[in-house]
């Protein structure tokens, strides 16, 4: 084999190699989209998408409350994060061309980075510990809200430095001010990178186990009171994971199933809308 | 017109005042932030005074956890945490820079966005699900082949002994490299988009290989970005918690065999919770503590790191 030929075949084994690099990481994700649905499809009906867990494993459970809480853990937070986030976001790129903010740009992506447990602690030691009103939903919900301010933070930033500096320009020139720049032209021009980072947050944040099993803990009733303990999904499972109760293990892999459909749902519709306004011509990234 | 001009500039001013008030609101905005972090750690710090009273320097090397004794030490969970990221990163991140180079430099084009994107959903699951398929599938198969198999190759080693039982430090690690491929082949793969083409083509204009243009223009050029990636996939694999909890075994001891139970700093304080009062609550937060020091080292020293040439760290799921 001569020199030319020993490279070749070197270039064709590596390319190889990558290659089965993609296929070997495809496989848990096909293996646990599979399990999840094999294990979690026979668990659902209607009963059990509106009954309470009750935790002894007597048949007729459900995870109603555990849906339930979920929903309101998301809003909560959302109320919180999504305009704290957007804001921060409109802050660091349209005032942010100085030392603070690239403080608060270097923060954030610190933030975005950390792990939720610590997160989890830090709103224990706010809400539970210095506020004193226990393991509760609005625990929960601000732990999740911290989680959700960076990511919602760095979207909106991006979507609004892709807006052409020409329609800033352009309202401005009209006389308009610039606060009234931001929020009627800037932001609205930027609805659509904006909408699908608030979307990609709101999925991270329904599958966050950690920092809910430190703040809102878990109850087997419906509970919608804020200062209440409150069920989630994600808790379900955890709780339940390891069950020697067949109808416990069940449940398990039927909020895993809910669970994942809520979270890839969320993923893949901000995909094919992002994909949309791509062919519009109009860009937006997400990280 | 002089009127008209006046009235202008009177509206201008109060224009101006506007602007003033809408800036300083979302600064204060941004700013609460900031603050907020900072606040909150030293809340912790309070609730973690009594352990840190205690115990002192002692607590990151005391090798004992014994709540009935209420004598606490961090040195094991610090241990578990450092044998399952180093798992994680044997295998995650030559298999993840294998991922970015395909996805980067060989996928064909149409394929290319569909690829990143499953790449990217393994990030989008859930870590307790993870947690749950561990248990459901990996499991078995680490009980059953993977852990005779090296026992069988390493087995006269310390790390391969005792009866393979599946829910064990090995397995731990090897759910946490799956978990940090989407966070390492991201990042990676955009350092390596991030080299100009005039390095490649300069690469092939002199007669390399595709590998080769791989090899000497893209991996040479993009080497930092891509050390700071593994970097962001450690502290990644650092705080990851349900799903380590759900398949580490809960043993608050030193064991070399990967065979063994462990515990890392975060699966401790997750595994732990609901249970802990008093000191050993304390002692929880104090760990808790230690982890936020870590993230913040991790990630300031891999944006300093990746920042030269990325103007900003992608975000992927942090420790969920």
């Amino acid at each position: 084999m001569n020199a030319y030929e020993y490279r070749r075949l070197k270039n064709r084994l590596a390319s190889g190699l990558a290659l089965t690099c993609v296929i070997l990481a495809m496989i848990p994700l096909l293996y646990i989209l599979a399990s999840v649905v094999m294990k979690g499809a026979p668990a659902l009906s209607w009963e059990f998408l509106t009954n309470r867990t009750v935790g002894t494993g007597e048949p007729g459970e459900g995870i109603g409350n555990a849906i339930v809480g979920t929903l309101l853990l998301v809003l909560y937070a959302s109320m919180i994060g999504l305009p704290v986030g957007i804001l921060t976001g409109v802050y660091i790129s349209e005032y942010g061309n100085n030392r603070f903010g690239a403080t608060v740009r270097f923060f954030n992506d610190v933030l975005a980075n950390f792990p939720s447990i610590v997160i989890g602690l830090l709103a224990y030691a706010l809400v539970v510990t210095y506020l004193n009103v226990g393991f509760s939903l609005i625990a929960g919900a601000v732990a999740l809200a911290i989680i959700e301010i960076p990511i919602v933070a760095n979207t909106t930033e991006e979507a609004l430095r892709m807006v052409p500096n020409s329609l800033r320009e352009g309202a401005l020139a009209l006389g308009i001010s610039r606060w009234r720049t931001v929020i009627k032209v800037m932001l609205s021009s930027a609805k659509a990178g904006i909408v699908t980072g608030a979307l990609l947050a709101i999925a991270r944040i329904s599958g966050e186990t950690a920092p809910l099993l430190l703040t809102a803990f878990y109850s087997n009733y419906w509970s919608f009171s804020p200062t209440e303990p409150v069920a989630s999904l994600p808790l379900t499972i955890f709780r339940n994971y390891n069950s020697p109760s067949e109808v416990l293990l069940e449940q398990a892999w039927g909020a895993a199933i809910v669970l994942i459909m809520i979270v890839l749902s969320l993923n893949v519709s901000v995909r094919l809308f992002m994909r949309r306004n791509a062919n519009k011509g109009q860009k937006v990234r997400m990280r | 017109m002089v009127t008209a001009k006046g009235s202008m500039l009177r509206k201008n001013t109060v224009r101006f005042g506007g602007d003033q008030l809408f800036e300083y609101s979302v600064m204060a905005i941004a700013a609460l932030n900031l603050i907020l972090v900072w606040f909150l750690a030293v809340i912790m710090f309070s609730d973690a005074w009594p352990s840190i009273d205690r115990f002192g320097i002692g607590f990151l090397v005391g090798a004992d956890w014994d709540p009935n004794r209420d004598l606490y030490g961090a040195l094991p969970f610090v241990f578990g945490t450092l044998v399952t990221t180093g798992i994680a990163m044997l295998i995650g991140v030559p298999l993840s820079i294998g991922i970015a180079i395909y996805l980067s430099e060989l996928a064909p084009l149409r394929l290319k966005d569909p690829l990143s994107f499953i790449v990217e959903l393994l990030a989008a699951v859930p870590s307790v699900i993870y947690g749950l398929w561990a248990m459901y599938a990996l499991r078995p198969v680490m009980v059953d082949t993977v852990e005779p198999f090296f026992q069988s190759v390493l087995g006269w080693t310390p790390l391969f002994q005792g009866e393979p039982i599946g829910l064990d430090k090995f397995t731990a690690g090897v759910i946490l490299a799956i978990m940090v491929i989407p966070t390492i082949a991201s990042v990676s793969k955009e350092a390596m988009m991030a080299v100009p083409d005039s390095q490649r083509e300069a690469a092939l204009s002199i007669g390399a290989t595709r590998y080769e243009v791989t090899r000497m223009a893209v991996l040479t050029y993009a080497r930092s970005g891509i050390f700071g990636a593994c970097i962001l996939g450690m502290g990644r694999a650092i705080g990851e918690t349900m799903a380590v909890a759900m398949t580490i075994g809960n043993a608050n001891k030193i064991s070399w065999s990967l065979l063994d139970p462990g515990q890392t700093m975060a699966s401790l304080i997750a595994n732990n919770w609901g249970e802990a009062e008093g000191i050993q609550l304390s002692a929880l937060i104090e760990i808790g503590l230690v982890l936020f020091f870590i993230a913040l080292l991790v990630n300031v020293f891999a944006r300093a790191v990746i920042g030269r040439f990325m103007s900003r760290i992608p975000t992927t799921g942090g420790g969920l």
